[in-house]
C-alpha cells in the first residue's frame, strides 16, 4: 500500500477482523506528572481514560481547559509517557502494537510510517524554507524532492498560504501561517492516524472552513482522526463521535 | 607470505549507502565504564548522580562513566546531553578509541557483524575499524584536523587510510564533500588554519564522512560558533542525516541542538545515564529530577 | 698479512692468538655484542621492514659514517667471506677504504674485493651495485634515518604506534599533497616502500633507480642505523612496493637517453661528474661496473 495514497483501512489485507475497523483502542490510560523541581508535587493529567477511534472517522475530545485533552493526545503520540494503560494501534500488516510499551525505535518507525501529529507550535529548522520543511516527511519516505514540493505547493494553495511565504523562513510567520504549514506537513503524507491539537485555533473562519474540508477528505480516505478543539461547535460539526473530559476523567 | 602480512578482513566495507539495511542496529554499547585510577570495590557505590560526584571517596579514582548502555540504528541519531563531568564526551572518546575503557562492550554491525567486542580487539584492528567505518567531529578543530595540510588533504587523509589509491578519485570525493559543506573548490587546497571556526567544523564534518562510515560521532560540534554559523552547520548535518544513512551520536550540552538533530536522547549526570527516551518525551515529559532541572533551566 | 690467519673458529681471537696484528676480538666486536646484533637481525628478518631497536656499540668510526651497517657486517662476517664496500657506487672513497681496512685488520680469513660478483657481503651507502646479485649474497645498507614517517611525525612514540597499527594515512597524504602541488611525486632518494604488504620502510637513501631491485630479490637485505640504533631487514623473495597511486605510479629516474662518458652504457644509474674545465659529464655511479664494461669494450 503506497503511503502517499492510502486505501481505506477496511480493504486490502487478508484476514481482516472487525477489530480493524477500530484501529486505535485506548484502555485505562493514566498519567500523572511528578514535578521534582517543586518538591515532588503530583499533577494529575488524566485518569482511567478509555475509548476507541474508528477508521474513516473523526473522534473529538472536548473539555474545559486543563481537563487533560492535549495531554491525552500527546500520550497517544508518545510525547508523554503514560503511567499505566494501553494504546493499541493496528499496523498495516494487521498486527497490533501497544504504543505505551513500544520501544523508542518502534515508536519512531510508527511516527514515520503511520501516525501524524499536528501541534499548535511549529518547530522551525535553521535555513529551511516553509515549503522544504513541509516537504521533508515526504522526502524522507523516498519521494523526489521536486514532486514533494509540488504536492506541498498544491496544499499550500488550498490553505491559502501566501505564495511569497513558501520560500520564506517559518520562524518569521504569524501563528496562523505557522499552523497552516504544520497542517500541510502532516496531511501531505496521508498518515493512517492523524492527531490534531487545536488545528484551527489561529485561523480565520474562512480558512477554518478550508481546513475542515481537508480534514473531511482525510476522513473519507479512511484516516483515523483524533482531535482536540476548544471551539465546541466546530468540534461537534467535525466529529463522528465526541468524548468529554472533566478534570482528567472521561465523563461522556 | 607470512601470516603477519594478512590484516583481518572481517570488516565489511559499504560502498553505497543504499545497501545498508535501515532496520539494523549499527552500534551497540553495553555497560561501558571508563575511569582514571585503579578503582576499588566501593567506586560504584560512592559515585554517581545520587552522590553528585565522579570521584570515589575511598580510593580517589574518577569514574568518568559507568553502566552506559545504548544502541543506535543506521540512519538514526542519538543525543547525549549533560553538563561537565557527565561523562558524555568520555563515551565518544572510548568509542573512537582515543580512550581505553575499563569495561563494557561495543559492537559495530560492520565489524564481525556485530558479534565481537571492539574494546577487546587489538589496537591494529581498532585502528582499521576506525579508519574504514567511523568518523568523529571534535569540539575543537585542532583536535580533529591537521591544520598544516590543505582542507582537501584533510579529507584525503581519511580516504588514504581507507586504502583509496587513485588521486583523481580521492580529489573528486574530497572536492564533492567539501562542496556539500559549502566550502568552494577554490579553497580546497588551502590549509584550514586560514578558515573561520564554522568553516573548520565543516571541514571536520566532510572528513568524518569521507570514508562512508557506518557511525559518526559529533562532540559539541557547535560550541564556540556564532549562533548564525551554528545554524548553517546544523542545517548541513540535518541534510546529511537524510542522505547518508549513518548512525550518529551527538554530544551536546545545548538542548536546542539535541532537539534539532536527535530523535532519541540520553541524559547523563556524574558518569551515569539518568534517563533516556524519545527526545520530545525527554524535553516535554522529563521524569528524572535532574532531567527536569536541566529542561526547566533552559528556555528551549 | 694472511700468514696470521688461524684455522680454528675464532671465538676469542685476542686470547687464542697472540700473533694477530690488532689484538682485538675477531672482526673487532666481541662475541656477545655480535650475538645481540644477530638476534636483532633475526627479529628483523622475522618481521620484514620492521625497525628492531638494538644496542648500537662504540666503533672507531664516528656516528653518521656507517656504524650501523658496519655492526651488521662485523656480526656476520667470518673466514671465507668476501667483502665489498661501496660509497655511492665508489669502492675508493675514504670511508669505503677505511672500513675495508678495519675488517682486514681484525678479521683474518676474510678477503675484500671491488668485484661485485665475487663478494658474499656487500656493504653500501646510497647504491645497489648494477651487477645482478644472487641468493648467496647479503646486501648491508648504511641508513642515516631509518624512520620513514619522521617527515610527517616528530614523535617516536607516535611513529611506533603508526607502524604497530598500520596507520599510514599521514605518509600517504604527504605524497598526495606532493602530487596536488607539483603534479607528480617529487620524492627521490629514500623513497618509502611497503614491505611484505605490511610495514612502511625507507630503503635507505638509494636512488629510485635501485628500489625495484629490492622487490622479490634473491638476496637478503639488511639495514643498519647506528646512530638511531635500529636494524631492519627484507628477506629474500619478499614484496617491496613503493608507495604510489594507481594514477601516479612509481617511476625510476629518466636520463633522457644520456650515455656514460666513460663506458658508453645507457642502462645504468648515471651521475654528473664535474670536469676540470668547469663542465660536467654523465658517468656510471657504479664505478666497478663501469670499469668492467670499459674492459669488455677494450677501452681501459
Amino acid at each position: 500500500m503506497s503511503v502517499f495514497t492510502p486505501q481505506p483501512i477496511t480493504q486490502g489485507a487478508a484476514g481482516q477482523s472487525s477489530a480493524t475497523a477500530l484501529p486505535l483502542r485506548v484502555r485505562n490510560l493514566h498519567k500523572t506528572f511528578t514535578l521534582h523541581v517543586l518538591g515532588g508535587k503530583h499533577v494529575p493529567a488524566f485518569h482511567d481514560v478509555s475509548f476507541d477511534a474508528p477508521a474513516g472517522g473523526f473522534l473529538g475530545i472536548a473539555g474545559a481547559s486543563g481537563s487533560g485533552k492535549s495531554s491525552l493526545l500527546k500520550c497517544i503520540f508518545r510525547t508523554y509517557l503514560a503511567d499505566s494503560g494501553s494504546v493499541t494501534w493496528n499496523l498495516t500488516d494487521g498486527s497490533e502494537i501497544d504504543l505505551v510499551q513500544a520501544t523508542d525505535d518502534e515508536v519512531l518507525d510508527i511516527r514515520r510510517d503511520e501516525i501524524g501529529y499536528v501541534s499548535q507550535f511549529l518547530r522551525p529548522m535553521p535555513r529551511v524554507t516553509a515549503i522544504d520543511l513541509a516537504a521533508r516527511p515526504l522526502v524522507e519516505r523516498g519521494m523526489e524532492r521536486a514532486e514533494a514540493r509540488e504536492r506541498i505547493a498544491d496544499l499550500f494553495a488550498r490553505v491559502r498560504l501566501p505564495r511569497d511565504l513558501w520560500d520564506g523562513l517559518p520562524i518569521l510567520f504569524s501563528g496562523g501561517e505557522q499552523q497552516r504549514v504544520n497542517l500541510v506537513r502532516a496531511l501531505a503524507v496521508a498518515p493512517r492516524l492523524l492527531l490534531l491539537d487545536e488545528p484551527t485555533a489561529s485561523l480565520s473562519p474562512d480558512l477554518q472552513a478550508e481546513v475542515v474540508t481537508l480534514i473531511g477528505e482525510a476522513r473519507d480516505r479512511g484516516t483515523t482522526l483524533v482531535g482536540v478543539m476548544h471551539d465546541t461547535d466546530l468540534l461537534n460539526r467535525l466529529s463522528d463521535q465526541v468524548i468529554v473530559l472533566d478534570q482528567g476523567r472521561r465523563v461522556a | 607470505m607470512s601470516a603477519i602480512a594478512t590484516l583481518p578482513t572481517e570488516i565489511v566495507r559499504h560502498d553505497h549507502v543504499a545497501s545498508r539495511n535501515a532496520e539494523q542496529i549499527a552500534l551497540k554499547v553495553e555497560n561501558l565504564e571508563a575511569r582514571y585510577g585503579r578503582g576499588c570495590s566501593a567506586c560504584h557505590e560512592l559515585t554517581g548522580p545520587e552522590h553528585s560526584t565522579n570521584v570515589c571517596g575511598q580510593c580517589g579514582t574518577v569514574i568518568a562513566c559507568a553502566d552506559v548502555s545504548f544502541a543506535v540504528r543506521a540512519g538514526r541519531t542519538l543525543g547525549i546531553v549533560g553538563e561537565s563531568g557527565s561523562g558524555k564526551t568520555t563515551v565518544l572518546r572510548c568509542l573512537y578509541g582515543d580512550l581505553n575503557p575499563a569495561g563494557g562492550t561495543a559492537s559495530l554491525m560492520t565489524y564481525e557483524e556485530g558479534r565481537a567486542n571492539l574494546f577487546t580487539a587489538s589496537a591494529q584492528v581498532r585502528r582499521r575499524v576506525r579508519n574504514f567505518d567511523m568518523g568523529m567531529v571534535y569540539q575543537h578543530a585542532r583536535d580533529g584536523l591537521n591544520l598544516r595540510i590543505s582542507a582537501g588533504g584533510n579529507v584525503a587523509e581519511r580516504l588514504l587510510a581507507a586504502e583509496w589509491r587513485r588521486v583523481d578519485q580521492i580529489r573528486a570525493r574530497a572536492g564533492h564533500l567539501l562542496e556539500r559543506m559549502e566550502i568552494p573548490r577554490s579553497r580546497m587546497d588551502t590549509p584550514p588554519s586560514a578558515f573561520s571556526g564554522g568553516m573548520q567544523q565543516r571541514v571536520q564534518i566532510a572528513r568524518a564522512l569521507a570514508n562512508g562510515p557506518a557511525v559518526v560521532l559529533l562532540d559539541e560540534m557547535t560550541s564556540g560558533l556564532d549562533v548564525s554559523v551554528q545554524a548553517g552547520v546544523l542545517d548541513l548535518v540535518l541534510e546529511l542525516q537524510r542522505t547518508e544513512g549513518v548512525a550518529m551520536v551527538v554530544v551536546s550540552h545545548d538542548l536546542g541542538v539535541i532537539r534539532l538533530l536527535c530523535e532519541r536522547t540520553m541524559v547523563m549526570k556524574n558518569g551515569r545515564v539518568v534517563e533516556s527516551g524519545l527526545t520530545d518525551q525527554i524535553l516535554e515529559d522529563p521524569r528524572h529530577p535532574y532531567t527536569q532541572l536541566l529542561v526547566s533551566s533552559v528556555n528551549a | 698479512m694472511n700468514e696470521a690467519v688461524v684455522s680454528e673458529i675464532p671465538h676469542d681471537a685476542s686470547r687464542t692468538q697472540s700473533g694477530t696484528h690488532s689484538g682485538y676480538s675477531y672482526a673487532f666486536l666481541d662475541e656477545l655484542t655480535k650475538k645481540s646484533v644477530r638476534r636483532a637481525i633475526l627479529k628483523a628478518v622475522a618481521v620484514p621492514g620492521y625497525q628492531v631497536p638494538f644496542g648500537s656499540t662504540e666503533l672507531p668510526i664516528a656516528r653518521g659514517w656507517g656504524t650501523g651497517g658496519l655492526q651488521v657486517t662485523l656480526s656476520l662476517i667470518g673466514p671465507g667471506d668476501v667483502l665489498k664496500v661501496i660509497d655511492q657506487g665508489s669502492d675508493d672513497s675514504v670511508n669505503a677504504v677505511n672500513i675495508r681496512q678495519l675488517v682486514e685488520l681484525t678479521a683474518p680469513g676474510v678477503d675484500t674485493t671491488a668485484a661485485t660478483e665475487e663478494a658474499t657481503i656487500i656493504q653500501t651507502r646510497h647504491r645497489i651495485p648494477e651487477a645482478p646479485l644472487h641468493a648467496d649474497q647479503i646486501m648491508v645498507f648504511q641508513v642515516p634515518l631509518p624512520e620513514p614517517l619522521r617527515v610527517v611525525e616528530r614523535r617516536e612514540s607516535e611513529t611506533r604506534r603508526m607502524h604497530a597499527e598500520a596507520d599510514y594515512g599521514r605518509i600517504w597524504v604527504a605524497l598526495y599533497e606532493d602530487v596536488v602541488q607539483h603534479g607528480r611525486i617529487t620524492r627521490s632518494a629514500g623513497y618509502p616502500v611497503v614491505v611484505n604488504g605490511r610495514h612502511v620502510m625507507t630503503p635507505s637513501p638509494i636512488p629510485k633507480w635501485d628500489v625495484p631491485r629490492l622487490h622479490q630479490a634473491p638476496f637478503l637485505s639488511l639495514f643498519g642505523a647506528g646512530r638511531e640504533k635500529r636494524i631492519y631487514a627484507v628477506p629474500p623473495l619478499t614484496d617491496v612496493v613503493p608507495l604510489a597511486f594507481d594514477d601516479y605510479p612509481f617511476a625510476i629516474e629518466d636520463f633522457d637517453g644520456a650515455h656514460c662518458a666513460r663506458c658508453g652504457s645507457d642502462d645504468t644509474f648515471l651521475v654528473e661528474v664535474p670536469q676540470p674545465d668547469g663542465s660536467s659529464v654523465m658517468s656510471c655511479s657504479d664505478e666497478s661496473w663501469c670499469e668492467a664494461r670499459r674492459t669488455e669494450r677494450g677501452q681501459s
